[in-house]
């Protein structure tokens, strides 16, 4: 790394076209295939791991599921944490409600108030829910769960079938509340060294709050398994 | 000489013997049958250990007494045959907070800063970030796939993956949601709660674009998937550019295997971007044209702007430094001389210079930074102060190679709201009070 180090420090100077001018050099400093390890992934393959999907529907199977098959599901698998409604129970998440609260001062993030893509319900549904048994669900029971967590947050109508060409046609309510450009730095600060604020005074003190576990001896008790 | 150790050996020999004598019949007979050093120093470190209590709690050891550690002999080698730390640095733990998550499986562990040196976390005590707890993955079994926009789709073993020619670098990673918990108010008084979310190892795998040169890349591949193998299947997307900069796909960490709460057998080592991508237990790189907006680049780190809207793909973690000596685990006793000293970082580069200040940031003296200063790294950074007993108000200040200088957390606020939970990389303040007491303010 320390090369490696030196090489980009020395690159920084001439501006980042050339920098990726030469990354691009760098990266092609052999053919494709040189090395050549690792076995070719058959179709098969990768049909069992690719499961992934895309806001636009690439990768949804085929298979379907509706509201009505997703009340079923979310009561066997879902509801003992999120609550029968998606309300959340404990500490575990709300899936439904929170309209028009993202600028409030408690903003309430669900699905149907905050998440931007449908897709994104069925691939995380999919891959890891129910979360003491992720991958365990069919893709119908999938679609059903879907369509029932959209219809909760009234994004659908009860009627609604959710299926490989019904769901990327879901708008969600705050598709167009992210900005997906990373607008930092933010902030320009002169690097000052004397007399550089007037007033210094203590807004508030982490003494007295009592939500510190402690730092010395073994894990707080009844705190761990 | 040789009486010398005669005479220890008789010492060693004398406190097993008494030691057996407390034990069950059954269990003396073996103790002596396995002999004092046939049974290896395990006997020996057992007898010690044996030892410790009878030397009384107010009995001290200091000169002119001779300790009795002095005059036995310790146990033999490979008494633990992985090392183990001193059973006085039981305190020297990672910790959680029970009232964050609503389990301990999609949960936080802490680093205790305030007991680490240089810039290195031990890799026991590294902190932890799990989705769905840390599965123990057989490296026999594992495979990385590699496909998607590539002309070669591939299936590695981790024998295959450790074929390639690897680097090392050493980098730090940093949760971003590092002091989420503080945007509304001071809440907890502990350098280890408060910014125990990000540590520094040095990585060995194999670069990025190392494997993807060797798939063939297809021109119309601008974004990458990174899927781990854990319960989460943990993704996020990643853009190509960043991917053929530093990024490694890393199976050791500080000279051995992963730990399994690090990603073992492998995970991506993402130089300064937010933790939730340098993805552990790595099972599937996926080259495709757009990024995928899963789960954890969409509902979760993304920042939600006082306004209601939100920014995702914030990945870089800005620069950051914090005081980790004094802090509240780590309070002054007289006044006199002290040496301020803390860690600072930044994901854009290298750390240019760290500033301290004792009067809440009125004043600032630069402070010495301690070799080596690696870029997209913790540095060490120290200051001579000499404390009068007063009051005082101590605060680092980290400015990175780009000219970005550490802001207040006044002005984060202003422009973020306090609804982002993500990226606070404020300027921490501790309050000196006389009697020596270290404790987290907010200015």
């Amino acid at each position: 790394m320390f090369s490696f180090d030196k090489s980009s420090r020395v690159l920084t100077g001439f501006g980042s076209g050339v920098l990726l001018a030469t990354l691009a050099a760098f990266c092609h400093a052999e053919p494709a295939g040189y090395y050549g390890y690792g076995e070719p992934a058959t179709e098969d393959q990768i049909a069992g791991w690719d499961i992934d999907i895309r806001p636009d529907g690439t990768g949804l199977p085929e298979g379907s599921g509706s509201v009505d098959e997703g009340l079923n599901v979310f009561e066997t698998h879902c509801s003992s944490c999120h609550g029968a409604f998606g309300e959340g129970m404990g500490r575990f998440p709300k899936l439904a409600g929170g309209d028009g609260s993202l600028a409030q001062d408690r903003p309430e993030k669900t699905v149907g108030s905050f998440w931007p893509y449908a897709s994104t319900l069925w691939d995380y549904i999919h891959r890891a829910m129910p979360f003491f048994a992720p991958q365990s669900l069919t893709d119908d029971e999938v679609y059903a769960l879907t369509a029932y967590v959209l219809n909760l947050n009234y994004i659908v109508d009860g009627d609604f079938v959710a299926n490989k060409d019904t769901l990327p046609k879901v708008k969600m309510p705050n598709e167009d509340g992210f900005i997906w450009e990373d607008p930092r730095p933010q902030i320009q600060n002169e690097r000052c060294m004397k007399d550089c604020r007037d007033t210094v005074e203590i807004k508030d003190s982490a003494v007295g709050k009592n939500l510190t576990p402690s730092t010395t001896g073994p894990l707080d008790k009844g705190l761990t398994e | 000489m040789f009486g010398k150790l005669r005479r220890l050996t008789q010492d060693v020999s004398r406190i097993a013997l008494e030691e057996s004598e407390r034990l069950p019949s059954n269990e003396r007979r073996r103790f002596l049958r396995n002999g004092l050093f046939t049974a290896g120093g395990a006997m020996v470190g057992g007898a010690l250990a044996g030892l410790s209590p009878r030397l009384g709690a107010t009995e001290t050891q200091y000169p002119p007494e001779i300790p009795p550690w002095t005059r036995t002999l310790g146990p033999g080698v490979v008494t633990n045959p992985y090392g183990v730390p001193s059973s006085f640095e039981k305190d020297v733990i990672r910790r959680n907070v029970p009232w964050l998550t609503a389990e301990k499986t999609s949960s936080i562990s802490f680093s205790p800063l305030q007991h680490l040196k240089g810039i290195i976390t031990p890799n026991g005590l590294f902190f932890e970030r799990h989705h769905a707890g840390q599965p123990e993955v057989d490296p026999q079994q594992h495979r990385l796939m590699i496909h998607g926009l590539v002309e070669r789709p591939i299936i590695l073993t981790m024998e295959d993956l450790q074929r390639f020619p690897s680097v090392s670098q050493i980098n730090f990673i940093e949760c971003p949601a590092n002091g989420g918990m503080e945007w509304r108010g001071a809440q907890l008084n502990s350098l280890q709660f408060l910014h125990g979310m990000v540590s520094c190892a040095e990585w060995t795998g194999v670069r990025l674009s190392t494997l993807l040169q060797d798939v063939g890349m297809k021109p119309e591949g601008k974004w990458l998937l990174a899927e781990g193998a854990d319960g989460a299947a943990m993704t996020r997307s990643i853009p190509m550019e960043k991917a053929l900069d530093d990024v490694i796909v890393a199976f050791a960490q500080n000279g051995e295997a992963l730990r399994r709460e690090q990603g073992y057998p492998i995970r991506l080592v993402v130089p300064g971007w937010e933790g939730n991508t340098h993805v552990k237990w790595l099972r599937r790189l996926e080259v495709g044209d757009k990024p995928w907006m899963q789960r954890e680049e969409t509902s979760k780190y993304t920042d939600l702007m006082a306004d209601g809207t939100a920014y995702g793909f914030t990945w870089v973690m800005e620069a950051k430094s914090v005081i980790t000596s004094p802090c509240p685990e780590m309070p002054l006793r007289d006044s006199g001389i002290y040496q301020i000293e803390g860690i600072a970082w930044s994901g854009r580069g290298k750390v240019k210079a760290v500033d301290v200040s004792v009067d809440g940031g009125r004043n600032w003296k630069q402070a010495r930074l301690r070799e080596p200063v690696m870029s997209k790294s913790l540095t060490r950074f120290s200051l001579e102060w000499k404390w009068d007993g007063n009051p005082a108000l101590l605060q680092s200040r980290v400015i990175d190679e780009t000219g970005y200088v550490q802001p207040t957390l006044a002005q984060l606020i202003k422009i973020r709201g306090t609804n982002s939970i993500y990226h606070k990389n404020a300027i921490q303040t501790w309050q000196v009070k006389p009697d020596g007491s270290v404790n987290n303010v907010q200015l």
